[in-house]
């Protein structure tokens, strides 16, 4: 391998890491907190709304959009990194 | 001034600014009618994604629906927001640096094989067709409620109105009248929102509002007394859902499966200038969407508790006017079983007297509120922006499959630019008239094939384009055998236990519920049928020879952000 594959080879690396730590996110705001464990989180409540349908119907939706733009951040942050922001 | 006048001003003013801007932004090249030049901005793209993505099914139907449906239709609201965190993550960047028109190109050329480049135009021809008739629908449905014109008129209308901005300006024109028809349809979703969410909770943010203390002195939270209002009429609590938690999850998985495989949202990736663009943009399209997508859920919990307090065990004579219009649609019915003149809304089929469909919550809302005229002439605007934006951009997806991906790539490869786009335009015209013919026919099928859109989508197109950014050696052989398997199954599925074909007919399917696999729904079954659909791919691919060294370096070369040339053809 030379150089430049290296570069792209580490560059990859660290893009699946983030990949797989946000989908985790990702998964445990939706399918865990909204679906599996709803009605576990739908004990405790906050003002109206019980948790567990509060992240179905709202919480989610918020992490999502939050997911985005943290990816945003570390990508634009890893392509300076590499030199791959031009 | 009455709601008819007012709709009719509202409508006209929003239509005539789209026919301006379309007039402005005409095509000149076969670039700018597929992906508008590609130079538009990840704001005004993150807004034309959400005008594209948010339907008439958004706009009109879903808060209607998570109103009948509680916990349940939570499915729709992760579902159709959690997709783009897929789409942002693992294909919108990949895609963009790829660089090329229509994503039947991308499986084409990664896959390296006809075969596989026309499977994929067939499954974007049927995705898009469906969902388009059902946007037509709601335009007619719209126009003859709000604007008392026969609901074919209204079709017919709306087919003009798409054709004149889409045949006219391609990508270039839809994308700028999607910004404008997103500023229509998110303030005529927010205004009605806030008024009644002051108004039942004094809370002016209707997200908040929707956890809060009624207004009413009783001290009790909104979503406490619709839980009791639920169970007193003999329904499930609103926060609790009927379905099981494995079919939720599975609706869940294929929804946002699929919102991330539809070729109408991913085609927007292609418009933005730069990889660093694309993801940025997917991240405001989002955010965008999600201002109506957690908005919408408290609309529901408003109008139906609004509803319940109206309507039930009142004298049927002293309903409101809003209750006599929907009468004469047809979309709200009232029979009076034991004859005591009043109307009896109650979990018991056999007792119940009013049956109301989906659609008209939102619609009716502003009504059942009694808030002023312009109000409810703006939502008639609202939904309007929000079907034709997506008929839109699906009618783009369909004429350019057929004239980039058939005609040119296939059939007429030396056919000179002006030549495809003047196939572009009359593949258009061709496609506005058939989905305007399935706007006025519909098939009684459209609500049960917009959710086989969804499976289709999931289990063939999402597998074959994440396997071909992110595993190198993944081949043509794979590829194709996972989709081909992957629809067929989900086919068979819905044919079976939708459909009834099987086992004769429509009306065995209430009985097949028993027999569905794990429990899954037709709705659901997508996740299986994408999993499958993996599963395929990999087993198919370890057997098979490996793709082609020049192939592997195209998949390296997407992975890396930089130097991502302008959208091209070749």
């Amino acid at each position: 391998m030379n150089k430049k594959q290296h570069k792209a080879s580490a560059y990859w690396k660290e893009n699946v890491k983030y990949l797989f730590i946000l989908l985790s996110i990702w998964f445990l705001v939706s399918y865990g907190a909204g679906i599996l464990f709803k009605d576990v989180l739908d004990n405790i409540q906050i003002g109206g709304f019980k948790l567990g349908f509060w992240f179905a119907q709202q919480g989610s939706i918020y992490i999502f959009v939050i997911l985005i733009f943290v990816y945003v951040r570390l990508m634009n942050k890893l392509d300076k990194k590499y030199g791959y922001d031009t | 001034m009455s709601v008819q006048v007012w709709t009719y001003v509202l409508v006209g003013i929003t239509f005539a600014l789209y026919i301006g801007i379309a007039i402005w932004s005409r095509a000149g090249s076969t670039k700018d009618f597929y992906v508008a030049g590609g130079g538009v901005s990840p704001l005004a793209n993150g807004m034309a994604t959400a005008a594209d993505w948010m339907s008439a099914a958004s706009f009109i139907s879903m808060a209607g629906i998570i109103a009948f449906a509680g916990y349940d239709g939570s499915v729709y609201l992760m579902g159709w927001t959690g997709g783009y965190v897929l789409l942002a993550l693992l294909l919108a960047p990949y895609l963009r640096k790829f660089g090329k028109f229509t994503v039947p190109d991308f499986i084409g050329d990664r896959y390296y094989s006809k075969t596989a480049r026309i499977v994929a135009v067939i499954c974007a021809l049927i995705v898009s067709f469906t969902y388009v008739a059902g946007q037509m629908r709601g335009v007619g449905v719209v126009f003859s409620r709000f604007l008392e014109v026969d609901i074919n008129t209204g079709v017919v209308i709306g087919m003009v109105i798409v054709l004149f901005y889409a045949v006219l300006g391609g990508m270039k024109g839809i994308t700028y009248t999607q910004v404008a028809q997103y500023c229509v349809l998110i303030f005529a979703f927010m205004v009605p929102a806030i008024f009644i969410s002051i108004q039942m909770t004094g809370n002016p943010v209707p997200q908040l509002g929707m956890g809060s203390k009624l207004n009413d002195g009783s001290g009790l939270y909104l979503l406490e007394k619709l839980n009791g209002l639920s169970t007193e009429l003999g329904f499930a609590e609103y926060t609790e859902g009927k379905k099981s938690i494995m079919d939720v999850f599975m609706i869940t998985l294929a929804l946002m499966v699929g919102t991330a495989g539809l070729p109408h949202v991913i085609v927007r990736f292609f418009t933005v200038k730069r990889v660093k663009d694309a993801r940025k943009s997917a991240g405001l399209a989002l955010l965008l969407i999600a201002i109506l997508y957690t908005t919408a859920p408290a609309v529901s919990v408003f109008a139906k508790t609004n509803l319940i307090n109206t309507v039930n065990e009142e004298e049927y004579t002293n309903m409101p006017v809003w209750f006599k219009n929907w009468e004469e649609t047809g979309l709200l019915t009232f029979n009076d079983k034991n004859q005591d003149g009043k109307i009896q809304y109650v979990a018991d089929k056999k007792a119940n007297e009013l049956v109301i469909d989906n659609d008209i919550m939102v619609l009716a809302n502003p009504e059942i509120a009694n808030l002023p005229a312009w109000v409810i002439a703006l939502v008639a605007a609202g939904g309007l922006a929000a079907a034709l934006s997506t008929a839109a951009g699906l009618l783009l997806v369909i004429s350019s499959s057929v004239s980039h991906d058939l005609i040119k790539k296939v059939f007429v490869p030396n056919i000179s630019d002006k030549g495809e786009l003047w196939a572009a335009r009359g593949a258009a015209t061709v496609a506005v008239v058939i989905a305007g013919y399935f706007g006025i026919n519909p098939p009684g099928f459209v609500a049960a094939v917009v959710a086989l859109a969804f499976g289709l989508a999931a289990a063939s197109f999402f597998p074959a384009i994440v396997l071909g950014i992110f595993y190198k050696k993944m081949n043509k052989e794979g590829a194709i055998a996972g989709m081909v398997v992957g629809i067929s199954l989900m086919l068979f599925y819905m044919l079976k236990f939708k459909f009834g074909i099987f086992d004769g007919g429509k009306a065995a399917v209430p009985g097949l519920e028993r027999d569905w696999w794990f429990g899954i729904s037709p709705e659901g079954f997508g996740s299986v049928a994408m999993v499958v659909n993996f599963i395929v791919s990999i087993v198919i691919n370890k057997f098979t020879p490996e793709p082609p060294q020049e192939v592997q370096e195209i998949v390296e070369d997407i992975r890396i952000p930089s130097g991502a040339g302008e959208a091209s053809s070749h």
